[in-house]
């Protein structure tokens, strides 16, 4: 399994590319490749948006489905899907708290 | 500290004005990614894991109150309220937008600062003692020499696409307190016989994936012939270093595959085609930079002993932070303090927006206006007297920066790591943190002495864990966090790269690992006076094997 991530041009934010063609900031929203045709599409998405100038670094990850959640299966992934482990009030992590006790 | 003048201030307007335009045009889609990622890291803009990254150089660590006062508001205004500070003696802002940046130089600049060269294959940053101009045991402030060097080096068209990067570092000091034999070139600023000033030089010293110590090519250099030699040692580098290989390309690799001697006939040949020629510095030259660092007016203040006795009496934290963050100052009535940004627990090198107006104001009120970073990632003011540390004590106990650990083992530098960083394989911050909770008992680290840890979460080495007395590297092994443990590396006038002392050990294992070194040392050692360092050099790795490895080392 497969998803397509990469930073946004104008201010760095870790996205990934979700199953409507947008870029969406936080992972749930990721669409995943689980087949071959799928990374292919993905991939083709990801150099076109690269082309467009709204996003750079782009690349294919590897994921898994642990108790229903995405999991990135590198440490680097996993701490780009929720923010530096070391100021957890900061990046995705600091934002799901907010919202969970807003 | 230096000021510019008005070339300087336009240089560096037109460098925000051009670079403004760049981001423009990168906005736009006018510059694809390709063409605008060299010119960003020009301008000291990385992209990192969670967002852009913007060094930002503070030449040879020496910062003004203001210029504190705009990295605390820079902080607050386009990253998230803090900043952290490297061990190239830089500041490092972990979330900028893109699209702030311009804005963020345009602010730099009104103080007289930028991000210029803090990337890509130039000479960098130029580092020196941080006790610079304060420091007793000193022979000369190097920074005049940096500051020469710096102007040079910016943007000097001979030298701006080299094989790879270049760092300088100057001491003025026997005791090498700038690390100056891991550099491409190390400068030692000394005098001779007759009394003139000039500097041992080094070259080909580095960390990352080979590290090398340095070779010493010139025993002493006249400070006069300072341009002429370094210009030197470039070309020779510029013409022969290899840009094939980018794991090669240092000076170090050149050196070592050169031969020393060779190298550094060389050197003198090039050399002596421009010696005496436009480099050469004139006294006038020498003396027009020096100006700009003459030393503060220093009052006499001869109460600072009998009231320092007194407070330290009453208040056992003052007496800790007095045993261990003060460094003797050429003035009887004065020291350099370090103000330690290692917090028992907290991250190496980060301080907050207020943290930094808070020793902005200190350095205003009781430190002359100076305040430097070291490369131990913490902060010095160079020049208060004795009479006041109370007073500066106390305030920094208010802002959490009064941590009495200066030169022990929670004292450790640690690269930003995994958390942050692209290159990374490991995490760094967290090892530190945790080491620094496991030792933080100031009695215990006390006990232990002074101890040097340093780590890098990978092998670019910008943690410099080779020169670590205990040192870490994390690595990625079958996806998981490895920390190796490199022992007995020093990067002081007797620099040695640690050795790595047997298989690594997990995350949850490392802090378990250091703290059987450090009980072995205390085993071993002859009394507190010998430290971690001479303990392991008298004893070899031997018994620290035995006791991290028991069994399995006997077996190897």
């Amino acid at each position: 399994m497969k998803l397509l991530t990469a930073n946004r041009l104008i201010d760095g934010e870790v996205v990934w590319l979700a199953a409507d063609g947008s870029w969406v900031e936080t992972i749930e929203g990721a669409e995943i490749a689980h087949d071959k045709d799928a990374e292919t599409r993905l991939s083709a998405a990801g150099l076109l948006a690269l082309a467009n100038n709204e996003v750079v670094d782009v690349n294919l990850i590897d994921v898994e489905i642990v108790d229903g959640e995405i999991r990135p299966i590198r440490l680097r992934e996993r701490i780009r899907a929720l923010g530096p482990t070391t100021h957890i009030n900061l990046g995705k992590q600091a934002r799901k708290q907010t919202a969970a006790f807003g | 500290m230096y000021r510019y003048d008005e070339f300087d201030h336009d240089f560096v307007k037109a460098r925000v004005a051009q670079f403004r335009d760049q981001v423009e045009r990168r906005l736009s889609g006018e510059l694809t990614e390709d063409q605008f990622k060299p010119l960003r890291l020009m301008n000291g803009v990385y992209l990192q894991l969670h967002a852009y990254m913007l060094r930002i150089a503070i030449p040879y660590g020496t910062l003004s109150p203001r210029q504190m006062r705009m990295l605390a508001h820079i902080a607050r205004t386009y990253d998230k309220g803090y900043g952290h500070f490297t061990t190239r003696q830089n500041i490092q802002f972990n979330w900028p937008a893109l699209s702030d940046i311009p804005q963020i130089l345009e602010d730099l600049a009104s103080v007289e600062m930028h991000a210029i060269q803090t990337s890509g294959n130039c000479i960098r940053n130029v580092t020196a003692d941080h006790f610079a101009g304060a420091a007793a045991d000193e022979v000369a402030d190097p920074r005049p020499y940096a500051e020469i060097l710096r102007q040079w080096s910016s943007v000097h068209p001979e030298f701006s696409y080299l094989p790879r990067k270049f760092k300088i570092a100057v001491t003025g000091a026997e005791r090498d307190r700038a690390a100056v034999q891991v550099h491409d070139i190390g400068l030692h600023l000394k005098k001779n016989e007759k009394g003139e000033l000039g500097f041992s030089v080094y070259v080909g010293g580095g960390l990352g994936r080979t590290p090398m110590v340095g070779k010493k090519i010139r025993e002493f250099l006249p400070e006069e012939d300072l341009l002429s030699y370094t210009t030197a040692i470039l070309r020779v580098y510029n013409l022969h270093g290899r840009r094939d290989n980018k794991y090669k390309a240092r000076i170090k690799i050149l050196v070592h595959e050169t031969g020393t001697e060779e190298l550094k006939a060389q050197v003198e040949k090039e050399f002596e085609a421009l010696r005496n020629g436009e480099l050469q510095l004139s006294d006038a030259d020498i003396a027009a930079i020096q100006a700009y660092f003459a030393p503060p007016a220093l009052p006499a203040r001869p109460e600072g002993d009998a009231a320092l006795a007194k407070a330290a009496a009453r208040d056992a934290g003052f007496a800790d932070w007095l045993r261990r963050n003060l460094h003797t100052h050429r003035n009887a009535d004065y020291a350099a303090l370090t103000i330690s940004l290692k917090g028992i627990g907290e991250i190496p090198g980060d301080a907050s927006a207020d943290q930094m107006d808070a020793v902005a104001e200190l350095a205003e009120r009781y430190g002359n206006d100076e305040i430097r970073v070291t490369h131990e990632q913490n902060l010095v003011l160079p020049h208060v007297a004795r009479a006041d540390l109370k007073a500066v004590f106390d305030r920094l106990v208010e802002i959490g920066l009064a941590t009495a650990n200066a030169g022990l083992v929670t004292d450790i530098i640690a690269c930003p790591g995994l958390d942050f960083c692209a290159l990374a394989n490991a995490r760094s911050i967290p090892v530190a943190q945790q080491i620094s909770t496991r030792f933080g008992d100031q009695k215990r680290q006390e006990e232990i002495g002074d101890l040097k840890i340093k780590i890098s979460g990978c092998i670019n080495a910008c943690g410099h864990h080779h020169v670590g007395h205990i040192g870490i590297l994390g690595v990625e092994k079958k996806g998981a966090e490895l920390y190796q443990i490199t022992l007995g590396g020093s990067g002081d006038e007797n620099t040695s790269i640690g050795e790595i002392i047997g298989r690594g050990f997990g995350p949850d294992e490392i802090v378990d690992a250091v703290e059987t070194l450090v009980e072995t040392y205390i085993d071993h050692r002859q009394g507190r006076e010998e430290t971690f360092l001479d303990a392991y050099r008298r004893l070899g790795p031997a018994p620290f094997k035995e006791a991290l490895y028991g069994r399995e080392a006997k077996a190897a």
